[in-house]
């Protein structure tokens, strides 16, 4: 076996390890010495972008974070709310993206897998999963098979760990032709008093590894590459990591059992670069030292070094912190679950990271300087230039092009995806993934949580702090349309090469419009993710950071969906329709063309809409609801007609044209369908508190009709609907 | 009526099955690790949902030549009510204790949705509660579930009444849309659809309620 | 000792795998091929010599886990 620390550091290997010339001298200067090649790993994954953001710190240090329902912000696995009853809801979201593109099973399964791990690191039995997916446009030739890839591994992962999938988002653009996005959630519930951190403390304790062995998963491709590993004549490393979901759904059952006795000090699951980050973290949280036997860890191939166990990045790990004395405990409930327990290590005083291998000792660097003294960049940005209000032109053929959109890749029903993962098990969905939000029991109460995943893409490059409120303002409107109080988010940033200034004045501009929505609407953000240089030969993806937003409903039997329930009921619309088809879906899809200013976002009247929405729901008025958005009006008729199975008579009087009216994508725009009677009095109440109201028309018959302009039989929508995806992944792959 | 529910590495609908057992039962039923194998007496063993041992190999069959599965078919052979959903249904066909395999679901995806079944046979041990010629929905979650068995016992498997359920549209190529099945004796159900997952109005409707029903009916 | 064993459904039994294999190759410009069937191929390292005597315990494997007899057949190769 080659000795890899008797490597020689040169600039080319520094080079590889993606780091330059001042980090490299910041290193030596920390470590007051030259590292050693294992060290060398250590510190560039640590330093990475992924571990250290160094490039969105400063400004994700802006958000605000705190509201006194949240008991833990970003900063752990995953945040924590309060959900009342000494209950607590704990969640995040992270991106798979890159893996995704080159391996769709096996990358998007490892998201689901590593986001779950997340969770239940924290004391979380993980109860629903959601996702946000971006494709290229629908023609391009990888993207059929990216599809059936991505959905089939996450259904692979989700479905087999026993979590349910329900919902999520999908859409296809060619910015993301390159470069797909796959972000991935996980929801938990746990006791609050029973909520695990990562910080390691107890000097003299014991450092326990669980969970698979480690194989050489995953290891940085471009120092695979290196001269002096060709010399070894095995086969070319695999840098895609496979999940095995049965392992997790074992760790998973391990570690809540073990969870449940009060044997465990700190946990933190190994996700990328295993098992160096999740010590670091663990010693620097705690403000310890690490001393790690590496002869000790389970290892599935034979001759691996230090630098490669690091390094790894194989699934289904934990690392934990025991209390002194439960290591035999600990053992037999993770021997019950046939899975490897092995003490490797113990917390020292030295605020160390000290690494032993073969009765040597083969990395010794400071915690501190792994973390803190990694970059801190303020790269230089420009603001994206804002756009005038666009004049968008009218259909040739109204009826057509609703059903083009309607039928279309980006409003037709995802059923076709959604089948295709268990949304019911745990017994606790009672909304199913195609309305606002998905909605679960929280299990053995009345309780209910609501989860939605939403951006808008166009809307962030046309104006990305518009964008960036929209997105936050969008989850917020969602889960208020299923009837739930939205209370927190998670985000998935994902965007451009971040050293071209335009794309981190996307990324400046997107966060400051987040932040404001997020302020104005008392939802804070407790965990997140940032996904940068998704770009392929100098072309980015426009700018896309997913939220995914909880809320709480306090009874569950108290909650709207979006299906028509009986003829003859009466439609209103609830809020402004303004000439604001700027990015709107319509202009993109109908007209090919992208222009003008997207829809604003006011806050105050996005709140104000809400809240009343949200008590009709409440106060048991009403039971249908749907907000507006992608598509405006039309696209939402159309969804509340096509779930109910009937139709609706619409008459709209505005001075906008009919086209703005139907496709405007005005925010804070919800449309419910109530009795005739209640629907007067929603409109008398909603005019007193002077929100623009209007009862528009009326449920029934087998015909979506607006004006008499607009007249389509529901069946023939219907199909179009429901047909679009299944034709087009049916088709043969190139 | 006191159920065991029978819980291996990688079960995951045991938890709802418990509290289906529980709502439908008034009992807590017990819930039984793999390993041991010598379980209270009981009068109802239910094999629930999941991916045991991953579905590594086949669907089912490692659990099918657990220990626990010896005392499971000795059981079920003296006549104890032995009910199997999804993955419990492909361990029984593992074991032997009803004819035929659950093969890759024909379009080769995984499919998690309502289906109306037709029951096929309302005067068994688990089916008495419905009313002849009924059409009921239960969801289906599974990507093996595609009946196969050669056409004598086919034939043999409708001409004795063993066909439970049977699918009223093709969801997954199964032989004659066959989605559930017993043994001779009528004291063993297979079925793919999740009966545990339709037992109230909030989760979509209580259809599967009537087959847990049936057997407290009988067993009295 | 080595044991390598190929699991194979029966003919008859529909192979929805092997079909998808057989029309993607098709459609992929691979003329020629009239059918695909798709099985197992499973290696297992023997501490048995005795070649007539690890024959008999393979084929006990197989009989007994590693096929289902119900819908596949296997055939085995020592070396």
């Amino acid at each position: 076996m080659t000795n890899v620390n008797n490597i020689k550091i040169t600039p080319e290997i520094v080079k590889e390890h993606g780091l330059n010339e001042e980090e490299y001298a910041r290193i030596v200067s920390a470590m007051g010495r030259e590292p050693n090649y294992t060290e060398l790993g250590i510190y560039s994954v640590m330093w990475s972008e992924h571990c250290s953001y160094k490039s969105s710190r400063f400004h994700l240090k802006k958000l605000p974070t705190k509201a006194p329902w949240v008991i833990q912000g970003p900063g752990e696995n995953a945040g924590v709310i309060d959900i009342g009853d000494g209950q607590a809801a704990i969640f995040k979201m992270e991106s798979h993206n890159h893996p995704s593109y080159i391996e769709p099973y096996q990358g998007a399964a490892t998201g689901v897998g590593g986001i779950l791990r997340d969770v239940f690191t924290m004391g979380a039995r993980p109860v629903a999963n959601m996702n946000a997916l971006r494709f290229g446009e629908p023609d391009h030739p990888k993207t059929r098979h990216l599809v059936s890839g991505v959905v089939e591994g996450i259904g692979g992962y989700g479905n087999c760990v026993g979590v349910p999938t329900v919902g999520g988002e999908t859409n296809f653009d060619a910015s993301y032709n390159g470069n797909i996005l796959v972000n991935a959630m996980t929801v938990g519930l746990a006791d609050t008093d029973k909520i695990f951190y990562c910080a390691a403390a107890g000097v003299g304790n014991p450092v326990v590894y669980v969970g698979s062995k480690t194989g050489r998963d995953g290891i940085h491709g471009a120092t695979m590459a290196s001269a002096e590993f060709t010399e070894d004549s095995e086969e070319k490393r695999p840098t895609v990591q496979v999940g095995d979901p049965f392992t997790e759904k074992l760790l998973i059952e391990a570690c809540l059992e073990l969870m449940a006795t009060d044997a465990i000090i700190a946990i933190q699951d190994m996700g990328a670069a295993g098992l160096t980050s999740s010590s670091v973290e663990m010693a620097s949280k705690g403000g310890v030292g690490f001393e790690l036997n590496l002869d000790n860890v389970p290892q599935r191939e034979a001759n691996m070094t230090p630098y490669e166990m690091c390094l790894s990045e194989s699934q289904e790990r934990m690392l934990m912190v025991l209390k002194p004395g439960r290591e035999e405990m600990a053992k037999a409930i993770f021997e019950k679950w046939e899975l490897d327990f092995a003490v490797i290590g113990e917390i020292t005083d030295t605020g160390k990271l000290t690494l032993k291998f073969g009765g040597e000792v083969v990395g010794d660097m400071p915690i501190n300087s792994l973390v803190e003294d990694a970059p801190e960049y303020e790269r230089p940005y420009v603001y994206t230039d804002k756009r005038d209000a666009a004049d968008v032109a009218a259909p040739a053929d109204l009826n057509k092009a609703v059903l083009d959109l309607i039928g279309g890749p980006n409003l037709c029903s995802r059923r076709w995806i959604w089948e295709q993962y268990d949304h019911m098990v745990m017994g606790d969905t009672i909304q199913r993934p195609g309305g606002d939000a998905a909605v679960v029991r929280v299990h053995g109460t009345e309780k209910a949580l609501a989860i939605s995943t939403d951006v808008t893409p166009r809307y962030c490059y046309a104006d990305p702090q518009q964008g960036g409120r929209q997105a936050v303002a969008e989850t917020w409107r969602n889960i208020t349309a299923v009837g739930a109080t939205p209370l927190a988010i998670t985000n998935c940033l994902n965007f451009g090469n971040p050293e071209r200034p335009e794309i981190m004045g996307q990324f400046v501009g997107c966060l400051e419009g987040m932040g404001e929505a997020c302020r104005a609407l008392d939802y804070p953000i407790v965990s997140g993710n940032v996904s940068l240089y998704n770009e392929t030969n100098g072309s980015g993806i426009m700018p896309t950071p997913a939220i995914g937003g909880v809320g709480v409903m306090k009874d569950n039997e108290k909650m709207a969906t979006i299906a028509f329930k009986n003829a003859g009921e009466a439609i209103v619309l609830i809020g402004e329709t303004k000439d604001e088809l700027g990015a709107s879906l319509y202009q993109k899809q109908i007209l090919g063309e992208d222009a003008g200013a997207p829809p604003f976002v006011d806050l105050d009247i996005e709140r104000r809409n809400g809240d009343f929405v949200r008590a009709l729901i409440e106060n048991g008025q009403v039971s249908t609801c749907h907000d507006l958005s992608d598509g405006g009006l039309i696209a939402a008729l159309a969804d509340m007609a096509i779930s109910g199975g009937m139709g609706a008579d619409v008459t709209l009087e505005s001075d906008l044209q009919l086209h703005t009216s139907l496709f405007s994508e005005s925010q804070a725009r919800y449309l419910v369908a109530a009795d005739a009677d209640t629907a007067e009095t929603i409109r008398k109440e909603a005019k007193d508190a002077g929100i623009p109201v209007a009862v528009i028309g009326t449920t029934g018959g087998d015909t979506l009709s607006v004006n008499g302009d607009v007249s389509i039989a529901m069946s023939e929508l219907t199909a179009a609907h429901e047909g679009w995806l299944p034709n087009y992944m049916a088709k043969a792959a190139e | 009526m006191k159920s065991a529910v029978i819980v291996f590495p990688g079960s995951n609908c045991d938890r709802d099955m418990a509290v289906a057992l529980e709502k439908i039962t008034g009992q807590k039923p017990l819930m039984v690790w793999h390993q041991d194998y010598d379980f209270d007496k009981v009068d109802f063993i239910a094999l629930p949902g999941g991916f045991s041992y991953g579905d590594y190999l086949r669907c089912g069959a490692m659990s099918a030549r657990s220990h626990i599965m010896k005392e499971v078919i000795k059981r079920a052979e003296d006549g104890v009510p032995t009910f199997g959903v999804c993955n419990g249904f492909q361990i029984l066909t593992e074991t032997g204790l009803l004819p035929g395999a659950l093969m890759r679901n024909a379009n080769l995806h995984f499919v998690c949705k309502d289906v109306k079944l037709k029951v096929e046979n309302t005067d068994s041990l688990f089916t008495n509660g419905y009313d002849e010629g009924a059409e009921i929905t239960i969801p289906v979650a599974h990507h093996d579930g595609n009946y196969f068995a050669d056409a004598d016992t086919l034939d043999r498997l409708e001409g004795e009444g063993q066909v439970a359920f049977r699918y009223a549209d093709d969801i997954n190529g199964a032989q004659r849309r066959i989605a559930g099945v017993m043994n001779a004796k009528g004291n063993v159900l297979g079925m793919m659809p999740h009966p545990e997952r339709m037992i109230e109005p909030a989760l979509g409707g209580s259809d599967g309620r009537v087959m847990f029903e049936s057997v407290m009916n009988r067993l009295g | 000792m080595k044991a390598r064993i190929f699991v194979t459904l029966k003919n008859g039994v529909l192979d929805p795998q092997g079909k998808a294999i057989e029309h993607a190759l098709g459609n992929m410009g691979f003329g020629g091929v009239d059918a695909a069937r798709q099985g197992k191929y499973i290696e297992l390292d023997l501490q048995a010599t005795d070649r007539a005597k690890a024959q008999e315990e393979v084929d006990a494997m197989c009989r007994k886990l590693l096929a289902n007899t119900v819908i596949e057949n296997y055939s085995i190769e020592l070396e």
